[in-house]
C-alpha cells in the first residue's frame, strides 16, 4: 500500500494539487531518501511518455475529424483524384507506358484486321460450340481418346500404317528407367497382355514390347517400340541401393483413373508379404492401377516400386526394393545399352515441384 | 501584428489540439502537398498520409519548450512532406528527378529522425497498454488519457465505490509499468 500512496503523491505534485505543506515534505523526502528520488524520477519518466501518447492520441482524433469534415466539403478528394487532376496525374504517371502501349495497340489491330478477314468463314464454329460445351463434360473421356489417337497419328504422319483399334481391358502403371524408353512395371501387370500401350501425362500413346519379365520378382521391362516416341536425356531421378529406414516419408504417382494421382505415405516395415525381404511394406493409399508405380522418397530417389496391397487389410501395400531393378536391368543391359539415370535433379526441391518433374516419367499402361 | 507573431499564435492553438487551428493549417496547405506529390508520382491517398505524418512532426515539435519557429508553418510543413515522400520513393525504389512546388525548403532530417524515435517510443506505450488487457486499459485510459476522476471511472467500470476503482487502477498501474520498462530495456 506504501507504493500506492508513493505513486499516488508523485502525481498529485505534478498535477500541482498538493497544498504547500506537503509539497515542502515531498520535497524533502525526495531529497533525503535515494530511493524514493529514484521510484519518483522513473514515475515521472513513465507519466511524460503516457501524457505525450494520450496528447498525441488526442491530437490524431481532431486530425481525422478535421480530415472527415475537409473530405465531405470536398477539399480533400475521397476516393483517387477527379476530373482533370486525375488526367493530368496519369497522363504524368504513365506518359511512357501509354506511348509503348499505343503503339502496340496499333499494330495489334492491324493483326487483328488481318486475321478477322482472313478467318471470318469459321464464325459459324464459334457460333454453335456452346451448344456442344454441356455434353463436352460426359464425351470427354470419348474425345481425349480421340485426341491421343490424333495425335499419335498426327506425330507418327510419316507412317503409312494406322494403329490397329486398342481396346484395353487392364490399366497399371510404369516408370522410365532409360530415356531411351526402357519402362519398369510389375511382371503380373504384362504376363498375360498380348498388345502394350503406354501413355505419358500428355495423353500420348506408345506402343511397347515386353522385354524382360521375372515372376519370382515382380518386375518387367517394356520398351517402347514407336519411332514416334522422343528420346528424353537424363532423368530426374535415381534408384537408390541402400536402404530405407522405417518411418520415412514416400510417395508415389500412378493410374488409378485416367488421370496422374498423388498418394503420399511412409516405410512401415523392411519386409514384405510373409517376410519376402526383397520388399517392403509401406502404408500408402493405393487402388488398383496403381501397380508399377515408383515409391519415392525424400530426396526424389525411387526406392521400390508398388506390388499390390493385402486384400484383407487396410493399408498394408508392398513395393519392390529397388535393389531388384539393378539386377533386372542387368539382364537387360546385356543386350541393350541401357544407360542408369545417375544424377538427381529431385533432391532439395519441394513436393510440389518433385511431382512436377516426376510425371512426366510416369506412364500409364495399358493392354489387353 | 506581423506575420510571424500570427503564426505563432495559430501554432499555439494548433499545438493545445484546438480545432479550428488545426482545420486552417489543413485547409491551408494541403492542397499544395496535395499538388507536390501527384506532381510526383504519388496518389490523393499518399498525400493525405504524407501530409497527416507532417501535421504529427509539426505537433510534437511545436510541443517542445525548446521549440522556436524560424519559418512560415507552410515552408515548414512542404519541407517535411517533401522530405518524407522522398524518402518513401527512395524505400521503394522510385526515386527520380523531383519537381519542386516551392523553392524555399529547410532541413528537416533531424526533425524526422526524431519524430522516428519517438514513433517508436510511443509504440512502446501502446504494446505495453494493448497487452495488459482489460479491464486494465480501459481504466487506465480513463485516467490517464480521457482524464476522467476516480467516480466517474467507478460508475463506468461497475466499482461499488472510488477507494475500490482506485485500487484497481493501482495495481492496473504497477502491471502497465512492468510491461513498459521491460519492453524499454530490451530495447524493443
Amino acid at each position: 500500500m506504501e507504493d500506492n500512496l508513493l505513486l499516488d503523491a508523485i502525481e498529485r505534485y505534478r498535477n500541482g494539487e498538493m497544498t504547500g505543506e506537503e509539497k515542502t515534505f515531498f520535497e524533502e523526502l525526495r531529497k533525503n531518501n535515494a530511493a524514493i528520488d529514484q521510484v519518483v524520477a522513473e514515475h515521472n519518466f513513465f507519466l511524460t511518455e503516457l501524457e505525450k501518447m494520450s496528447e498525441l492520441t488526442s491530437f490524431k482524433q481532431s486530425l481525422n475529424e478535421v480530415e472527415s469534415k475537409l473530405i465531405n466539403e470536398g477539399v480533400i478528394s475521397h476516393k483517387g483524384l477527379k476530373g482533370k487532376a486525375k488526367i493530368s496525374f496519369l497522363w504524368s504517371r504513365y506518359r511512357r507506358t501509354i506511348a509503348v502501349a499505343a503503339s502496340i495497340a496499333g499494330l495489334v489491330s492491324i493483326a487483328t484486321a488481318t486475321i478477322v478477314s482472313t478467318y471470318s468463314e469459321k464464325k459459324n464454329v464459334a457460333a454453335i460450340t456452346p451448344l456442344v460445351d454441356n455434353k463436352l463434360h460426359q464425351m470427354e473421356h470419348k474425345i481425349n481418346q480421340i485426341e491421343n489417337k490424333i495425335n499419335v497419328a498426327s506425330a507418327a504422319a510419316s507412317r503409312v500404317a494406322v494403329k490397329p483399334k486398342f481396346e484395353a481391358n487392364f490399366r497399371a502403371t510404369g516408370f522410365l528407367a532409360d530415356g531411351n524408353g526402357y519402362i519398369i512395371t510389375n511382371a503380373h501387370v504384362v504376363k498375360d497382355a498380348r498388345n502394350l500401350i503406354v501413355e505419358n501425362k500428355k495423353g500420348e500413346q506408345f506402343s511397347a514390347n515386353a522385354v524382360y519379365v521375372n515372376k519370382n520378382t515382380d518386375l518387367a521391362i517394356l520398351k517402347i517400340t514407336d519411332t514416334s516416341f522422343q528420346k528424353l536425356t537424363d532423368l530426374p531421378y535415381t534408384f537408390t541401393k541402400s536402404p530405407t529406414e522405417l518411418g520415412e516419408h514416400i510417395f508415389t504417382l500412378g493410374y488409378p483413373r485416367e488421370e496422374i494421382v498423388y498418394g503420399e505415405g511412409y516405410l512401415s516395415a523392411k519386409s514384405g508379404y510373409f517376410g519376402d525381404t526383397t520388399s517392403y511394406q509401406v502404408s500408402i493409399s493405393v487402388n488398383p492401377g496403381n501397380s508399377g508405380g515408383p515409391v519415392v522418397n525424400k530426396n526424389g530417389e525411387v526406392i521400390g516400386i508398388i506390388s499390390g496391397k493385402e486384400t484383407n487389410a487396410d493399408g498394408v501395400v508392398f513395393a519392390i526394393k529397388s535393389k531388384n531393378i539393378y539386377d533386372a536391368l542387368k539382364d537387360v543391359i546385356k543386350k541393350d545399352s541401357i544407360k542408369l539415370p545417375v544424377k538427381n535433379t529431385l533432391k532439395g526441391l519441394d513436393r510440389v515441384q518433385q511431382i512436377k518433374w516426376l510425371e512426366d516419367y510416369v506412364y500409364m499402361i495399358k493392354g489387353n | 501584428m506581423n506575420i510571424y507573431e500570427q503564426e505563432k499564435q495559430l501554432l499555439e492553438a494548433f499545438v493545445s489540439n484546438d480545432r479550428i487551428a488545426i482545420e486552417r493549417i489543413y485547409r491551408e496547405n494541403f492542397p499544395s502537398i496535395q499538388a507536390f506529390i501527384i506532381k510526383n508520382n504519388g496518389y490523393a491517398d499518399d498525400a493525405k498520409d504524407i501530409f497527416q505524418e507532417a501535421m504529427i512532426i509539426l505537433f510534437q515539435k511545436a510541443k517542445l519548450d525548446s521549440f522556436v519557429l524560424t519559418c512560415q508553418i507552410k515552408t515548414y510543413l512542404y519541407s517535411v512532406c517533401r522530405r518524407l515522400w522522398l524518402k518513401k520513393l527512395q524505400r521503394e525504389n522510385r526515386y527520380n528527378h523531383v519537381t519542386d512546388l516551392f523553392k524555399e525548403t529547410i532541413a528537416v532530417e533531424d526533425e524526422i529522425e526524431a519524430h522516428e524515435k519517438q514513433n517508436a517510443e510511443m509504440n512502446l506505450m501502446e504494446k505495453a497498454l494493448s497487452k495488459i488487457g482489460e479491464p486494465c486499459k480501459g481504466i487506465l485510459e480513463a485516467f490517464y488519457i480521457h482524464k476522467k476522476t476516480m467516480p466517474e471511472i467507478a460508475e463506468a467500470f461497475e466499482y461499488t465505490n472510488a477507494d475500490n476503482a482506485k485500487t484497481q487502477k493501482y495495481k492496473c498501474l504497477i502491471r502497465l509499468k512492468k510491461i513498459f520498462f521491460s519492453q524499454y530495456k530490451n530495447g524493443e
